[in-house]
C-alpha cells in the first residue's frame, strides 16, 4: 500500500442482505483510516478495520486509508494528532476512534454500527 | 518596532541564545533562550504565557530573520490574530510572506474514542510540515497541556511528549513549550519534567487591590541567571521585563556638573550645581516650591536642549504648565518643542512594580537626559516602605547606569520629623535639598538648605527661597536659622 489513499469500493454484493449499497444513503459509511507509514500499529490497524467492515458493513461502506506520511497536510482538515485514526465521516456526525483497533467490540461501538439484521 | 531593540549583552558561557527580542528578557537571561532547547514557560491563565511566545516567534520573523511555528491547542488561527493585532502584529503579513505560521490544534474533548495502541505521531508530522513548509528555527507549542483533556492514555501521551521535545532538539528547534501553573508543581501536568534546559514562570499577583506581574527564571542550565522575581508589564507595545539592573555598583561617577536652574543655588554647590548622573531628593512641607525647584531644573535641561522626563504623580501635565507659568516659567515651549515630556500617572492605577516598569520603559525608549519624578510620596503611600526603598533602589541604579541626572521630590509633613519620613530614601540619593516654611517674626517665609551633597563642598547655610512672578531665587544667607547647620545626614557621615 504504497500510495496515498487506497480505496476499497464495496467490493461484492452482499446476496443475503434486502438491498443493495444506497450510495449516500443514511446507512452508507464513508471511513478515512489516517496512518503514517507501514508501522505494526498501521497494519494491524487496517487489517482489523477490514474485517469488522467486512462483518458488519459489506456492500455499505467506502474505505480511504491516508498516509500522512506522503500527505501531511492532510492531518489539517480531520485535526489529526493520534496515529492511527479512523474517522467516520458518513454518515454524520463526525465519530473518530484512535487506536489499532484492536478491540472489535469498542469500534463497533465507536463507529454506532447498527448490527446487521 | 514601537520600541528600541534591547541589545543582549555576549553571554560569557559558550552556551548559544536566541534572543527572544522581548524588552529585558534578553538582559535577565544574558542573551536569551537556549538555542536549538525547549524552554517551559508556565504561569496562571492571563499571566501573558501566550503572548511570551507570539511575541518570540513576532520579533524572531521580523527582528532575527527567524521564522516560526506557533501549534495553538487553545485558539484558532482567525483570533490569535486578533488577539495580536492590537500590538501590531499582523500575523495574516507574516503568514503570508511564510515567516510566521499558526497551526490550530483542535481538541475535542471526550468525543475521541480510543481502542488498541497509537501514538501521536499526527501532531509530529503536522509540526514537522509546518516546520518544512516556512523553514522554520522557532517553535511554540501553546499550551501542549490542551492534549490531557483529549487523550485520555496518559502513559502513551508522557512518552510521547518526552519523544516530542527531543524531536524538536533533534531539529535544532529553538522552542517555548507552555504549561499552566500547577497547584503543587509548576504545571498541572508536570511538563518540566522533560524540560531540562529552562523554565520561566510567569506570575499575577495582586496585593491590596494592585496588581503586579512578575517573571522568574527558575532554571536555566549552563547559564547564571538571576533568581529574583523580575517585574514585568504588558501594555499596547507588548511584554517589557524590569531587569535589576546591576548587581555590583559599578556605574562610573561622572565629573561634570549641570545646573539646578536657579543661579543662586548652583553657587550654594561650588558655583557649579548637580553632578550629571546624580540623584537629587527635594524635600519639603506642602507648599514650599518643590514642584517650583524641579520645573526649574527641567527648563534648564530643556534649554541646554537635553531631553527631559517628567513623571507626576499628583497634578496634570497642563495643570503643571499652567503653575508654572505663574511663577515665570514658561515650559510649553519645551514640550512643543519635543525637549520636555510629561507622563501622568495615578499612583493606584498600577503596582510600584508596574509603575517601575512604566519608567524603565518609557526612559529606554526616550533616553532622556534628565528624569523628574514628581513626588514619590503619592508612590509611597499606597504600600510599605520596604517596597519604596526596594523600588527606588532598582530605579536610582538604573538612571545612573544610563547616566542619567533624576531629582525626586518628597512631601514631608509638618511635625513629622523630615530625618525619618525620608530615611528610607535619602541615602540612595547623592544630593539631599531640603525646603521648609518658616514664620520668624510673623512673616511667613520659604527656606532652602543643602542638606547634603555627595563629592563636592556645598554650603550649608540656609536662605530664603523667594518665588515670585519672575521665578525662583535665593535670597541671603538666614543667620537666625541654627538648625540648617546642626541636622546631619547619617548616611553623609558614613560615606566621608
Amino acid at each position: 500500500m504504497k500510495k496515498s489513499s487506497a480505496e476499497k469500493s464495496p467490493a461484492k454484493k452482499s446476496p443475503a442482505k434486502k438491498a443493495p449499497a444506497k450510495t449516500g444513503g443514511s446507512d452508507f459509511y464513508r471511513l478515512r483510516l489516517y496512518i503514517a507509514g507501514q508501522t505494526p500499529n498501521s497494519i494491524i490497524a487496517i487489517a482489523n478495520l477490514k474485517k469488522i467492515c467486512e462483518d458488519k458493513l459489506k456492500g455499505k461502506y467506502r474505505l480511504e486509508v491516508v498516509d500522512l506520511l506522503e500527505k501531511p497536510q492532510l492531518a489539517k482538515g480531520d485535526q489529526i494528532i493520534a496515529i492511527p485514526t479512523l474517522v467516520r465521516r458518513l454518515p454524520p456526525p463526525v465519530k473518530k476512534i484512535i487506536g489499532n483497533l484492536s478491540k472489535t467490540e469498542s469500534v463497533i461501538v465507536g463507529l454506532d454500527l447498527q448490527p446487521v439484521r | 518596532m514601537p520600541y528600541a531593540k534591547p541589545k543582549p549583552k555576549a553571554a560569557r558561557t559558550s552556551l548559544a541564545k536566541t534572543p527572544t527580542g522581548i524588552q529585558g528578557l534578553d538582559e535577565v537571561t544574558g542573551g536569551g533562550l537556549p538555542k536549538g532547547r525547549v524552554t517551559l514557560v508556565c504561569g496562571r491563565a492571563g499571566c501573558g504565557k501566550s503572548l511570551l511566545g507570539m511575541e518570540f516567534l513576532v520579533h524572531g520573523a521580523i527582528q532575527y530573520g527567524e521564522p516560526g511555528v506557533c501549534m495553538n491547542f487553545e485558539e484558532t488561527e482567525e483570533k490569535l490574530a486578533a488577539n495580536v493585532s492590537s500590538l501590531g502584529f499582523d500575523l495574516r503579513d507574516l503568514a503570508k510572506r511564510k515567516k510566521l505560521l499558526v497551526d490550530y490544534v483542535s481538541i475535542e474533548r471526550n468525543r475521541i474514542a480510543e481502542t488498541g495502541e497509537y501514538n501521536l505521531d499526527g501532531l509530529f508530522i503536522r509540526l514537522a510540515h509546518a516546520v518544512k513548509t516556512i523553514k522554520a528555527k522557532r517553535v511554540v507549542l501553546d499550551s501542549v497541556e490542551a492534549l490531557f483533556s483529549g487523550i485520555a492514555d496518559s502513559a502513551i501521551l508522557r512518552s510521547e511528549l518526552s519523544r516530542l521535545f527531543r524531536w524538536l532538539e533533534d531539529q535544532k528547534l529553538t522552542a517555548i513549550v507552555t504549561g499552566e501553573a500547577g497547584t503543587n508543581a509548576l504545571t498541572r501536568h508536570g511538563l518540566e519534567e522533560y524540560v531540562a534546559d529552562c523554565v520561566i514562570s510567569l506570575d499575577h499577583r495582586v496585593t491590596e487591590q494592585i496588581s503586579t506581574r512578575r517573571l522568574r527564571i527558575v532554571k536555566y542550565r549552563g547559564t547564571s541567571h538571576g533568581t529574583d522575581e523580575y517585574p514585568f508589564l504588558i501594555d499596547q507595545d507588548g511584554i517589557s521585563v524590569v531587569p535589576i539592573t546591576s548587581l555590583v555598583l559599578t556605574h562610573k561617577a561622572l565629573t561634570d556638573r549641570i545646573s539646578t536652574g536657579i543661579a543662586t543655588l548652583d553657587e550654594m554647590m561650588e558655583g557649579k550645581g548637580f553632578f550629571r548622573g546624580s540623584s537629587v531628593l527635594v524635600t519639603g512641607t506642602a507648599g514650599t516650591g518643590k514642584s517650583s525647584l524641579a520645573a526649574n531644573f527641567t527648563r534648564a535641561a530643556c534649554a541646554r536642549g537635553e531631553l527631559c522626563l517628567y513623571f507626576t504623580f499628583e497634578e496634570s501635565p497642563s495643570q503643571i504648565l499652567r503653575n508654572m507659568r505663574s511663577v515665570g516659567l514658561d515650559l510649553e515651549r519645551w514640550v512643543k518643542k519635543g525637549l520636555l515630556h510629561f507622563n501622568a500617572m495615578r499612583p493606584t492605577s498600577t503596582g510600584l512594580e508596574g509603575h517601575l516598569a512604566v519608567i524603565h520603559r518609557l526612559i529606554t525608549q526616550l533616553r532622556p537626559s534628565v528624569v523628574v519624578i514628581d513626588p514619590i510620596t503619592n508612590l509611597v503611600s499606597p504600600s510599605g516602605s520596604y517596597d519604596v526603598k526596594s523600588m527606588l533602589v532598582r530605579l536610582v541604579d538604573f538612571l545612573k547606569v544610563k547616566q542619567i541626572t533624576s531629582l525626586f521630590t518628597n512631601l514631608t509633613f509638618a511635625g513629622d520629623p523630615q530625618e525619618r519620613t525620608a530615611a528610607a530614601v535619602s541615602s540612595l540619593m547623592d544630593t539631599w535639598i531640603v525646603l521648609r516654611d518658616s514664620k520668624p517674626n510673623g512673616r511667613p517665609r520659604r527656606e532652602l538648605y543643602v542638606l547634603k551633597s555627595r563629592g563636592m563642598e556645598h554650603s550649608r547655610e540656609a536662605r530664603e527661597l523667594i518665588v515670585s512672578k519672575r521665578g525662583l531665587e535665593l535670597g541671603i544667607v538666614l543667620k537666625d536659622h541654627p538648625q540648617a547647620t546642626t541636622v546631619e545626614d547619617p548616611s553623609a557621615v558614613a560615606a566621608k
